[in-house]
């Protein structure tokens, strides 16, 4: 479904990405984690060209996102991202933040998409909120809008950049219960997150990142186990030990 | 004070045939006119500036930016001359004889008002929009809209709402500028008044009346946009500086 063959990508002269290489099969869930700055989240932008990169491919549903001539527009509206800050479009109610993009990208009408979305708010727990504006939700409230908006374009995968990290903490749980809920699904996903009950729960695999490399994608079940590479030991007794 | 007050010299007649009064009136209405087009081309101008300048082409931002350098560096009135006097030598002549003889006086110096306008409106809008996250962009993106939708749909109803009250100080401001436009021979109200002082010399009254004129039409401007912005506030978040009452 998602595949980054050699990406690398650099800021000016500072190389953030080193030769990335990895996939994401059909229904399967992708957690990479590592400590900030490693280049977690320029990947994954990387996937829906949010981020350009200078060298490598990245190969979406048979779609070379790389390409000149891909459609960007139309490949971005397949692939629904969920981001930290939640990025609901302020002044419109959780109902057209909903219906906005169904509309005007995939051209149905509105009452089909107010439909639509006023049902996946419903499965996200909110339907009460949906006359409501962004501002009048928690952070909790507002991921799960997101996460409901991407899932309202019928998307054949689902990126999620570090969708707990900007949340209070007794509003992380409802987001990962959502998230949960969508693997089970067999919703095809890739996920930076730092849960790692998450992962434990859900993920297929893990990637562990430091300074713009994969440094070790793994089954959960041997990342967790025994991670090979010295860094994702350390990273991983560092934020399990608390 | 020796001053001879005289309130009732705006009945009087004037030389061609007309009351004071009608020069006070019809001059209120140019100044309306000439300030309300000129602010229309610099809102539709300096929105599409506004807009270039925060685009990923270098060469659209180099536009924008270079526009503005020019027009907000040059004074108003030197714009207006080089409009009226300048331009019509430089272009071919049949344009430049054109633009001497059968364009009307009232455009150019709406253009020229409006140009000059802009290049402030267009800074201000580049301000909102650069004062949006990042993420913005990137969700409207996400979600499968083109650069150009995620301004309409996305940046550009947030940034208007952010820079509405910079705006709306634009809006007030251009009345008063338009008062330049009486050296390009518009019959506004600042023309009026240097008449009536010329054929009366009622200065105190004139320049009450007038100056009156003036404040009335920056305070509906500014009221019927403090209404806009009212109308417009997003519930559950804190725009721009005093927002809510």
């Amino acid at each position: 479904m998602i595949e980054i063959n050699n990406v690398s990508k650099w800021y000016g002269s500072f190389q953030v990405l080193t030769d990335c290489t990895t996939q994401v099969s059909k229904s399967e869930v992708v957690v990479v984690c590592g400590p900030s700055g490693s280049g977690k989240s320029t990947l994954i932008k990387c996937v829906n060209a949010l981020e350009p990169f200078q060298q490598g491919s990245i190969v979406v549903n048979g779609i070379a996102v790389q390409d000149p001539k891909t459609d960007l527009p139309k490949l971005r509206a397949k692939v629904g991202m969920v981001f930290q800050n939640f990025e609901l479009f302020p002044h419109m109610t959780i109902t057209d933040n909903l219906a906005i993009a169904q509309i005007k990208v995939l051209g149905r009408s509105r009452d089909e998409a107010v439909d639509k979305g006023l049902k996946l708010l419903d499965r996200v727990g909110l339907k009460a909120q949906a006359a409501k504006f962004p501002g009048q939700l928690s952070g909790g409230q507002q991921q799960r809008v997101a996460i409901a908006r991407a899932l309202a374009m019928d998307p054949i995968c689902m990126l999620f950049d570090e969708p707990t990290s900007a949340l209070d903490p007794e509003m992380i749980n409802e987001v990962l219960d959502v998230m949960v809920q969508l693997a089970q699904e067999g919703m095809t996903m890739m996920c930076v997150t730092h849960e790692m009950g998450f992962a434990r729960k859900v993920a297929n695999r893990v990637i562990f990142m430091d300074r713009g490399a994969i440094v070790e994608d793994a089954a959960k079940e041997d990342f967790f186990g025994q991670p090979r590479s010295e860094r994702a030991q350390a990273f991983l007794a560092k934020i399990l030990n608390h | 004070m020796n001053y001879h007050w005289d309130w009732m010299f705006f009945f009087q007649e004037t030389d061609d045939g007309l009351k004071y009064y009608d020069w006070i009136l019809s001059g209120l209405g140019w100044t309306t006119f000439v300030s309300l087009a000129s602010l229309a081309v610099a809102l539709i101008l300096g929105s599409v500036l506004g807009v270039m300048r925060t685009t990923p082409k270098r060469w659209l931002v180099g536009l924008g930016d270079a526009y503005v350098d020019v027009f907000r560096n040059v004074p108003l009135i030197v714009q207006l001359f080089m409009w009226f006097f300048v331009v019509p030598e430089l272009v071919p002549e049949n344009i430049g004889l054109w633009m001497k003889q059968d364009l009307p006086y009232f455009v150019i110096a709406i253009v020229g008002l409006g140009l000059y306008t802009a290049a402030r409106i267009a800074e201000q809008v580049k301000a909102g929009i650069n004062s949006l996250s990042r993420g913005q962009r990137f969700a409207g993106l996400a979600l499968g809209f083109t650069e150009w939708q995620t301004y309409r749909y996305v940046r550009l109803p947030m940034a208007y709402r952010i820079v509405l009250p910079a705006l709306t100080s634009e809006a007030m401001n251009i009345f008063k500028n338009s008062a330049v436009t009486y050296a390009v021979g518009i019959l506004e109200l600042y023309f009026q008044y240097k008449q009536i002082i010329e054929k009366t010399s009622q200065v105190l009254e004139i320049t009450i009346v007038v100056t009156l004129c003036y404040f009335v039409l920056a305070f509906v401007m500014n009221r019927i946009l403090a209404f806009v912005e009212a109308r417009t506030r997003v519930p559950g978040l804190i725009v721009g500086t005093k927002g809510s009452k």
